[in-house]
């Protein structure tokens, strides 16, 4: 079974077209990059594959159950990396991530387990204690990582998670992210950064609202690097 | 069973937000003890009160004007919840809630209760205060008074979650204030019984008794004194159900819209 499936999905707001018959599939336990400068669309398609926007024509699936139909069962196994802040800032990692969890229905011993699990996971155990106000960029958005994985879901989309870090903590999320594949995890992860993208990646770039290419990132980019692939595609 | 786990995270994090937040919790209670204390202090003289319903004989107007300041409290705070929605919205913790894999109607429920027990929390801090000050209810009055104060408050949340659902930002909150909460005490008999309003005005009057805001004061200055005040309740049930279709309709249009 895919992790995520998109066919044929276009979606208009009034006259201006922002998706125009985007389809690909992502199976399961692969990590594919969804490229695009700003305005290519990729906001669109994540509120659409996280249900928050209704689809005008296709379908989206997410791990085998129809987002439209079934919204309900797709979103339970969906985790979420939203570009904006979630965390409650007042309050301490631990009680942000038993918040999320309480909302997925995981309680008593679960909870408290799975919160250890995920903090060990992206490596924060440290911070559990600390108000989400005190942590630095980084670890924030490793926090939103954790929340987002807390109820095991078969896939997690990120919309562009790294923006507003430094280097070394975009290197560290996004490898860490390229990691939870492992064990089976189907990973989409939304970008106009193509640093962050591996040649062995699955990429799909997205560009005026149409997919322009659809492949093996190290296929796509060819002999040239990423950036400078991705810029001749996109530019005018 | 995840439905009622998600409502106590839902009220727990409204509990921690008020807790965390002690300014807007001295500000909730200081308004209505200026009125109380100063405003009621000074019109004491001014306004004569006839015996009314449901009191048998007569008395200060710090007395009348205790339910009305109640509702006071009911009503701002519910303005201000919908208020932090508007701010969760632009953060993404709206867009948290709204994926979570349970029904948005039980979601926006969740989120109206929590706000209306730590509104229900915040009069019975202010009924203390003035119990201080030697304003008093009858005991049992202060137990009757709990359903009453809830109803009311959900009743007044939801039509602040109605409006969150039409406010796209946050400046035109200042809207909310001039257009709904001012008019919505002010046409009500939370500071003077509507026989007096009708001397004034018959057209104030008539305004006065249709608010919504005017039969939830009145339940609550019935259930005060332990009596039951039919039409009140049944106005007030009726205009929860209103807001609260309204509001599930306002999130579920906004969530369609393409705008």
């Amino acid at each position: 079974m895919n992790g995520i499936t998109v066919s044929g999905l276009t979606f208009s707001y009034g006259t201006r077209t922002a998706l125009s018959d985007v389809s690909f599939d992502i199976g399961r336990g692969r990590f594919c990059a969804l490229l695009g400068p700003n305005g290519a669309g990729k906001s669109t398609l994540f509120s659409i594959l996280t249900g928050l926007r209704p689809t005008d024509t296709g379908h989206v699936t997410i791990a085998g159950h129809d987002i439209a139909t079934h919204r309900r069962a797709a979103l339970a196994q969906l985790g979420i990396v939203f570009q904006q802040p979630t965390l409650d800032l007042d309050l301490t990692v631990r009680q942000n991530l038993s918040y999320f969890a309480a909302l997925h229905g995981i309680r008593g011993k679960e909870r408290a387990k799975r919160i250890d699990a995920v903090l060990e996971r992206l490596f924060i155990t440290d911070r559990a204690d600390d108000k989400t106000r005190s942590l630095n960029g980084g670890h924030r958005r490793r926090t939103e990582i954790a929340r987002a994985l807390l109820h095991d879901p078969k896939v997690l989309l990120l919309d562009e998670p790294t923006v507003g870090l430094d280097a070394q903590s975009r290197k560290a999320i996004t490898d860490h992210v390229h990691d939870l594949t492992i064990d089976g995890t189907t990973v989409l992860w939304a970008t106009h950064l193509p640093d962050e993208i591996w040649d062995a990646d699955r990429l799909v770039v997205l560009h005026q609202s149409r997919v322009l290419a659809d492949g093996t990132a190290g296929v796509i980019r060819g002999p040239r690097n990423l950036n400078d692939a991705f810029l001749s595609m996109v530019s005018p | 069973m995840i439905y009622w786990t998600a409502l106590q995270a839902i009220v727990w994090r409204e509990a921690l937000r008020f807790i965390h937040q002690r300014e807007r919790f001295v500000a909730a209670l200081v308004r209505p003890l200026i009125w109380l204390l100063v405003f009621a202090a000074g019109f004491r003289a001014a306004l004569g009160l006839s015996i009314i319903p449901p009191y048998q004989t007569y008395i200060t107007y710090q007395t009348y004007i205790v339910p009305g300041l109640c509702g006071m409290i009911l009503l701002f705070n519910g303005m201000q919840s919908s208020l932090s929605l508007i701010i969760d919205r632009e953060l993404g913790s709206m867009k948290l809630l709204l994926t979570c894999p349970l029904p948005r109607w039980w979601l926006l429920l969740s989120k109206l209760i929590g706000a209306t027990m730590i509104s229900v929390l915040q009069v019975y801090a202010f009924l203390a205060v003035a119990a201080g000050f030697g304003i008093k209810l009858p005991a049992f009055g202060y137990v009757a008074i709990a359903p009453a104060l809830m109803i009311t408050g959900l009743m007044l949340g939801a039509l602040g979650l109605f409006l969150s659902s039409f406010i796209k930002q946050l400046e035109n909150f200042s809207g909310v204030m001039n257009f709904v909460i001012f008019p919505m005490f002010f046409l009500s008999s939370a500071l003077y019984p509507l026989w007096k309003m009708a001397e004034s005005s018959v057209l104030l009057h008539n305004i006065c008794a249709a608010n919504p805001f005017t039969h939830g004061v009145e339940l609550i200055r019935f259930a005060a004194y332990l009596k039951w005040n039919f039409p009140a309740l049944g106005w007030t049930v009726f205009s929860t159900a209103i807001f609260t279709a309204l509001a599930l309709w306002g999130y579920n249009s906004a969530r369609s819209s393409k705008s």
